[in-house]
């Protein structure tokens, strides 16, 4: 209860930290560039027919659909977990009655609305007028799209706070972050249509879709992109949910065992 | 009430001698050394006291700290803390608790102080009309007014460290938990701190357990103190009492007005220090009284003080038995 009335001072300090530094504040909602390489790359790929089933403007919609599922899910949890980690400023948020994954989750949702400011509307409205007939017209899926993106957000969320609680172990956790931004970069359908990938590398493929990744991003791309039936979307969904109850039962188990380590230096 | 019972903590820590061949030794096997930061110390603080913890650098003072605060799990022994485990932090432990380090800052560095009071009335919970009570009160008692609304990096160390102080009580703790709050402010603002400190726990009988490098922020607020070096507890008792134990001769000190030779003056006890007109002995008290009349009758001095040694010589004594 506690926890919940705190909730809206949470919300606001957060968002007064994210627009303290204005300068920062405008880059980061400019920091949008990858999915736009990939999209110009992709869209020259199929200038001269379609490539796999998917056309030039395929294309267009899948990357501007990439790019704001990208800006409303993403998290930077555990970057900021590692520097609190190694130089104790933890020790602060520790003593405070409210569990640092409620404190850092909030901070990181506050965040979000303005960090996709800019680019989130621009992207709808691309994707209104140039990818129009790529988009679903089930107005259940457009519907979904909500619980689907709030379930990427916490699996995203869940698995950048296990990752950062890595540090109360390692000192220098950044490489690790380095690797999940990696994996999360080849396997979530980031950089091209998992469906180009499985014609390619099936059994990677495969592999992927047992891994929380197309969670985060390849499915409430296909909601968006693709007209699904209903009980394909009930799986999609289904699969969300079970990442987002493990990437949280996961997260606080690691964030359990690794406090007992936590050295709380200086001071 | 603060209890510690048998209570260690012990950090592993990675040793490499400098250069770039043991940089890449290190790489494939690495030497490691168990620290005791903390090793066995037992006391017992009840409500209300206000209790000095000494010791010299690495002497394990913040290391307890962070134990008693519930920060580090300690490797073995006890601790409670209003009742409570530490390590678990419970809710309700946190609320009745606060930790305060010089070096180490709770307010949001990008935003003004108001916004860290918010933030923790949010997480604390607090009345508004409780909070805005205490902050008025602590605004007035640390002459808070213009800077709340100042972004804390443009604080100086003085005006921080006060809005540390107000942030760390605005829940109204009853276990303070003070590591070097007076560390870097100047002699007016230490005193200023100190009397804000006493006058919290006289009016909240709130326990403080206060680490500092000033002893006057020692002798000033805390008639008991614990005295700790390599982890292991060396002393627990009142400061009075530390101090007769230790170095049991007065300081006597006095402006000479007639010329008297060091010899003249060492036959009344030894000669600490003379600068000009101006002498220090340290004198066995029983003797007081004939090295008073002394002074003032035959040697016919402008003023006279009896004092305590200072608390430092003291402790110097202390750790250089403890190393002997």
């Amino acid at each position: 209860m506690r926890t919940l009335r705190a909730l809206p001072t949470l919300w606001r300090i957060g968002v007064a930290e994210t627009i303290a530094y204005r300068a920062e504040f405008i880059v980061w909602m400019l920091t949008t560039t990858i999915p736009l390489i990939m999209l110009a790359l992709w869209t020259s790929v199929a200038s001269e027919g379609p490539f796999q089933s998917y056309s030039s403007s395929d294309f267009v919609a899948y990357f501007l659909a990439v790019l704001i599922v990208r800006q409303l899910t993403s998290n930077w949890i555990a970057w900021q977990m590692f520097e609190d980690i190694r130089l104790g400023v933890l020790s602060m948020r520790l003593l405070r009655p409210i569990h640092p994954f409620w404190a850092y989750g909030i901070s990181q949702a506050a965040a979000l609305p303005f960090r996709s400011a800019i680019a989130v509307p621009v992207s709808l409205i691309l994707l209104a007028s140039s990818g129009a007939h790529a988009i679903t017209t089930n107005a259940l899926q457009i519907a979904m799209m909500i619980p689907s993106l709030a379930l990427a957000w916490v699996i995203s969320f869940g698995i950048n706070f296990a990752i950062g609680s890595i540090g109360f172990w390692v000192t220098q956790a950044f490489a690790i972050g380095g690797v999940y931004f990696t994996l999360y970069t080849l396997l979530s359908g980031y950089l091209m249509p998992l469906a180009i990938m499985a014609s390619k590398y099936p059994t990677l493929t495969k592999l992927t879709w047992a891994t929380p990744f197309p969670s985060m991003l390849a499915i409430p791309v296909r909601l968006l992109t693709r007209n699904l039936a209903t009980p394909e979307i009930a799986r999609m969904l289904a699969i969300q949910a079970a990442w987002a109850a493990g990437s949280i039962l996961i997260a606080l188990a690691v964030w359990r065992r690794g406090l007992k380590h936590f050295e709380a230096v200086g001071g | 009430m603060i209890r510690a019972r048998e209570l260690t903590k012990h950090f592993k820590v990675h040793r490499r001698p400098p250069g770039f061949v043991s940089a890449m030794k290190s790489l494939v096997h690495r030497t490691y050394d168990t620290v005791k930061a903390v090793d066995g110390v037992s006391f017992t603080i009840e409500r209300g006291e206000r209790v000095g913890f000494l010791g010299p650098n690495g002497a394990g003072k913040t290391t307890t700290l962070k134990v008693l605060s519930g920060l580090l799990h300690p490797t073995s022994g006890e601790a409670q803390v209003e009742g409570h485990v530490p390590f678990r932090r419970e809710a309700d432990l946190l609320g009745k608790i606060t930790l305060v380090m010089g070096q180490k800052s709770q307010l949001i560095w990008d935003l003004p102080p108001a916004e860290t009071y918010a933030l923790n009335r949010a997480v604390f919970d607090v009345p508004k009309d409780q909070f805005d009570a205490t902050l008025e009160e602590l605004t007035d008692l640390l002459e808070l007014g213009p800077l709340l609304d100042k972004p804390t990096r443009q604080l100086s160390l003085g005006e921080r460290m006060k809005c540390e102080l107000a942030a760390a009580l605005l829940h109204r703790p009853t276990t303070l938990f003070l590591d070097e709050p007076t560390i870097g402010l100047d002699v007016a603002m230490q005193v200023a701190i100190r009397d804000f400190v006493r006058s919290y726990n006289q009016r909240h009988d709130a326990t403080v357990l206060l680490t500092s490098h000033y002893m006057d922020d020692v002798v000033a607020l805390c008639p008991r103190i614990i005295v700790i070096d390599q982890g292991k507890l060396i002393h627990d008792g009142d400061l009075r009492g530390l101090i007769k134990q230790m170095d049991p001769d007065k300081r006597v000190s006095f402006t000479l007005v007639a010329p008297a030779t060091d010899e003249e003056i060492a036959k009344l006890g030894t000669l600490m220090t003379r600068e000009a007109q101006r002498v220090t002995l340290k004198v066995p008290e029983r003797q007081i009284p004939e090295v008073v009349g002394h002074v003032l009758g035959t040697l016919k001095a402008a003023d006279l003080a009896i004092e305590d040694p200072p608390l430092e010589d003291v402790l110097r004594v202390m750790f250089s038995k403890e190393k002997e």
